[in-house]
């Protein structure tokens, strides 16, 4: 006879729907929809409203499923962070091979359902965003190089262009300055906040550039990649897709952001640290409505354009 | 004590798969909505309701030079 009450089974780690979620890093794609929405609002080709959410659906679900490959590999950097212990993975209420699983499928789906929604450049351009993200970045050079961050901003930088080659079928200049804005925008961003978010890297074996070549070199690499910045948003202006908004609004935000660099390139650590890394979070902050001003800007000048309004000059 | 009783990872499981029910309720949706955008503006057409395809409606033109064996 078998008494039930006498045994005790441990709780198994049953995973909520919003751990599966929260696999997608729903933060990033939150941005990813945004920008790819812009590129492809802003194309000349207006895709079906169907269509056009079918695109964004899925290209958003593509960085979803990079999210999910990407927290599969790194469960054991995740564990060893502070920021990053209580991901889904490494606090064991997923298994890894359903972050494998999930992943893998999503990426399948998306790439599929974005060339059945659109075409098959975009699905095309989307495969190499996921497998770029979690191969080429995750699996390869992010345990490698100091520039882990430069060339983990790639990923990033293309949904914008995906969104645009969804609408068009064929890349473009204006595809490839969007996609240089965010590429060039993401290490003064992620380096300001590495200033200032003194993370464990050393202990979980990432070489960040605050660690291999010093907070005083970061300082000059966020001033080198913010000037190199500038030529390539200033320029987008100038395209098919630029107008007077957004010129107006790249200029100045583009002048703010070369100060904010200067400022924290001229900065001693000790006085940095003494006022709270008050300068470098303020750059932090500001590269965020730095990054969603100059896309707004894109749009406001497409929904005159397509509003009749003609602005002669470059346009 | 009863075999039904309600545990805290039953609420879980029964809001993943209901989660997962209405995704897939969503998907199936944007699938037909597709289907019906692109076969309403004619993107996809079929090799087979091209002209004198087996799912064309057009009446194949007869050839004029074609030799006609008895």
């Amino acid at each position: 006879m078998t008494d039930l009450r006498s045994i005790d089974i441990p709780t198994p780690a049953e995973p909520s729907f919003g751990d599966f979620v929260q696999l997608l890093k729903p933060r990033v794609m939150s941005l990813v929809v945004f920008t790819a929405l812009v590129g492809l609002l802003v194309a000349p080709v207006q895709l079906h409203p169907v269509e056009a959410f079918a695109a964004i659906l899925f290209i958003a679900l593509g960085a979803g499923a990079s999210g999910a490959l990407n927290m599969w590999w790194d469960a054991d950097i995740d564990a060893k962070m502070r920021r990053t212990m209580n991901r889904p993975v490494p606090s064991g209420r997923i298994q890894g091979g359903e972050a494998l699983g999930l992943g893998a499928a999503l990426s399948g789906i998306s790439v599929v359902m974005l060339w059945l929604a659109t075409n098959a450049v975009a699905a095309a351009l989307l495969a190499f965003t996921i497998f770029f993200y979690a191969v080429v970045y995750t699996m390869w050079l992010k345990r490698l190089t100091p520039q882990n961050i430069v060339i983990g901003g790639a990923a990033g930088a293309f949904p914008p262009m995906v969104g645009w080659v969804a609408a068009t079928g064929s890349v473009s200049v204006e595809a490839c300055l969007m996609f240089m804005l965010i590429f060039m925008w993401t290490p003064p961003h992620f380096w300001a906040l590495a200033l200032f978010m003194k993370e464990d890297y050393h202990t979980a074996g990432v070489p960040m550039l605050t660690v291999t070549h010093g907070r005083k070199s970061t300082r000059l690499h966020i001033l080198v990649y913010t000037v190199m910045l500038v030529p390539f948003a200033l320029w987008l202006g100038f395209t098919s897709i630029g107008g007077p908004i957004y010129l107006a609004v790249a200029v100045l935000l583009n002048a703010e952001f070369l100060r904010g660099a200067y400022r924290i390139w001229r900065r001693e650590e000790a006085v940095a640290e003494a006022d709270k890394y008050k300068v470098e979070k303020a750059f932090f902050r500001f590269s965020l409505i730095y990054l969603f001003a100059h896309f707004a800007a894109l749009l406001a000048d497409a929904a005159l354009r397509a509003g009749g309004v003609s602005f002669g000059l470059w346009w | 004590m009863g075999l039904h009783v309600e545990h805290e990872i039953h609420h879980r499981r029964f809001g993943r798969n209901l989660g997962v029910g209405l995704l897939l309720v969503g998907f199936v949706i944007l699938v037909m909505a597709l289907t019906v955008v692109k076969v309403t503006r004619g993107m996809a057409p079929h090799a087979m309701d091209a002209p004198g395809g087996l799912g064309s409606t057009q009446p194949i033109e007869a050839d004029p030079n074609a030799k006609v064996t008895p």
